[in-house]
């Protein structure tokens, strides 16, 4: 039995019976019989067409179940008004899925949820594990997602930068158990890229892909972090690279620019550079100043004096960190980083350590502390 | 989707403003403190930000190594003066304001005349795990 094409396929069994009027809650557990049903009697009957067979099983059990509930009448009459099963449009069915699985109804940890549960595929127990909540709070979590989502129809639009806020949550939410996040995050984007015709969709695309090449060299074996510029770049993923470089160009191409986008490109102005000395910062900070525009987010101006720090020096990086609110996440370590290449090590180390008790995780903290460490240790030699 | 401890002492916080000790209380009263908080983890775990709970025997010591060959320094059972955990709940909540809020209504648990004990709780992010983008 072949689990991945199962779940390959499930997104869009589920698409088609939402589609069809069924109600969000109800197809997920028609889908479920179907399933249960494919592993049993596909081993010694394959089906031509799995997609179609999976459908057809699922329909029958969502009438079955349907015909037994209470409001059969108000359903009955919804099912009149509908198509009888039968081969099924590839198209956008699994797209729908995502817009409904990111409805702004949603609180983002349910759109998450409901995203890898229902256009993933991922059972409750692997989503909890991966989010290190128990399973029954997972449960719950989705089942009221569920709830949520049930009265909305299909047919509405959805807002594709809340779809895409959705799946950057799930990137960035780094990886435990035996789902990586990460991975899980790229194959849903990849997945919606192929459906849909849109420059912010390929620019994310590109962004994770830029992201997850650097992936193996960012922790050293012992699990410290290694910072960009002492990373080995020979442990960089090329081809990963590679593709991210080819999507971000076609994407900005179409002069259709997004956060995304600009996003993207710094990540490939990082990636490209041989070595951290060869980054061409000037071009960063202009990709930085885009990104201010088009957002208003706090953090894209502190990366931006960071950029600042290295194209034109440590006193002009901490002259653009002086407008910016000294309460924002990183803050304190950017400045300690400035300081240091000042030369002020003084007020660099007693930065650091300031940081590191802001950190928001430990690796990062560890982090920190070693290079506070690290500074004050120079007057013991 | 930040994770919460919920910190409950005994001894240690602030007094809180019900301050009567629980052997004074009703029967009644206990069992609808007892009950409120049993009722509020089930509601956590309804809206799907249930984590865990555990309460906390009240013994408990200090423990310290000793240096080579000694045995563990132990500076004895907890006594009055000494903080004192009675026990935790984690809670997965999306934002810091909801982490507040809930932590205001656990804190009003009802206590001695059936009134909020206004207990103070002492409230801790976990550390997170490392971001996946964090340069």
């Amino acid at each position: 039995m072949d689990g991945v094409l199962l779940r390959s396929l499930t997104p869009g069994v589920l698409g088609i019976l939402v589609r069809r009027g069924a109600d969000f809650a109800a197809a997920e557990d028609a889908v479920q019989d179907a399933l249960v049903e494919a592993v049993r009697v596909w081993p010694a009957d394959p089906p031509r067409d799995p997609k179609g067979w999976l459908v057809t099983v699922a329909w029958r059990r969502f009438l079955d179940a349907t015909r037994a509930d209470a409001a059969r009448r108000r359903r009955e009459d919804l099912l009149d008004e509908e198509p009888t099963p039968g081969p099924a449009p590839m198209v956008d069915d699994t797209l729908q899925l995502y817009f409904l699985c990111a409805h702004p109804s949603l609180t983002p940890s349910s759109a998450v949820a409901l995203t890898l549960r229902a256009v993933g595929g991922l059972t409750t127990r692997q989503i909890a594990q991966a989010y290190l909540v128990p399973e029954a709070t997972m449960a719950q979590r989705i089942s009221r997602a569920k709830r949520t989502v049930s009265g909305v129809r299909f047919n509405q639009p959805g807002d594709v930068a809340t779809v895409l806020r959705v799946l950057y949550l799930v990137y960035n939410e780094g990886y435990s158990g035996d789902v990586d996040l990460a991975a899980e995050a790229i194959r849903l984007t990849r997945q919606l890229a192929a459906a849909i015709d849109h420059p912010e969709v390929a620019g994310l695309l590109a962004l994770m892909l830029l992201h997850h090449a650097r992936r193996a060299a960012r922790t050293a074996p012992d699990g410290s972090l290694v910072p960009l510029a002492e990373q080995d770049r020979g442990r960089w993923d090329t081809e990963s690279i590679a593709e991210g470089v080819g999507i971000l160009q076609a994407a900005l191409a179409r002069d259709r620019l997004g956060e995304f986008q600009a996003q993207a490109a710094i990540a490939a102005l990082h990636a490209d550079a041989p070595t951290a000395e060869e980054t061409d910062w000037v071009q960063v900070v202009e990709w930085y100043d885009e990104l201010a525009r088009l957002t208003d987010n706090p953090v894209v101006r502190l990366n931006r004096a960071v950029a600042v720090g290295e194209a034109d020096g440590p006193r002009a990086g901490l002259a653009a960190l002086v407008a910016l609110d000294d309460s924002l996440p990183r803050h304190t370590a950017v400045a300690a980083h400035l300081h240091e290449r000042d030369g002020d090590l003084t007020t660099a180390a007693r930065l650091y350590a300031e940081a590191a008790r802001r950190a928001p995780n430990l690796a990062e903290r560890d982090h920190l502390t070693r290079q506070a460490a690290r500074l004050n240790a120079r007057g013991h030699r | 989707m930040a994770k919460y401890l919920l910190l409950k002492h005994y001894r240690g916080a602030p007094a809180p403003a019900n301050d009567v000790p629980m052997e004074q209380w009703t029967p009644e009263e206990i069992s609808a403190h007892v009950q409120y908080m049993r009722d509020f983890a089930a509601r956590l775990e309804g809206t799907g930000e249930f984590v865990d709970n555990q309460a906390l025997a009240p013994e408990g010591m200090f423990v310290r190594y000793d240096g080579e060959g000694r045995p563990p320094a132990t500076d004895g059972p907890f006594v009055e003066t000494k903080d004192l955990i009675a026990g935790w709940m984690v809670i997965d909540v999306d934002s810091y304001e909801r982490a507040i809020e809930l932590a205001g209504e656990l804190s009003a648990a009802p206590g001695a005349g059936g009134k909020p004990i206004h207990e103070w709780l002492e409230l801790r992010p976990f550390l997170g795990e490392a971001c996946t983008i964090t340069e």
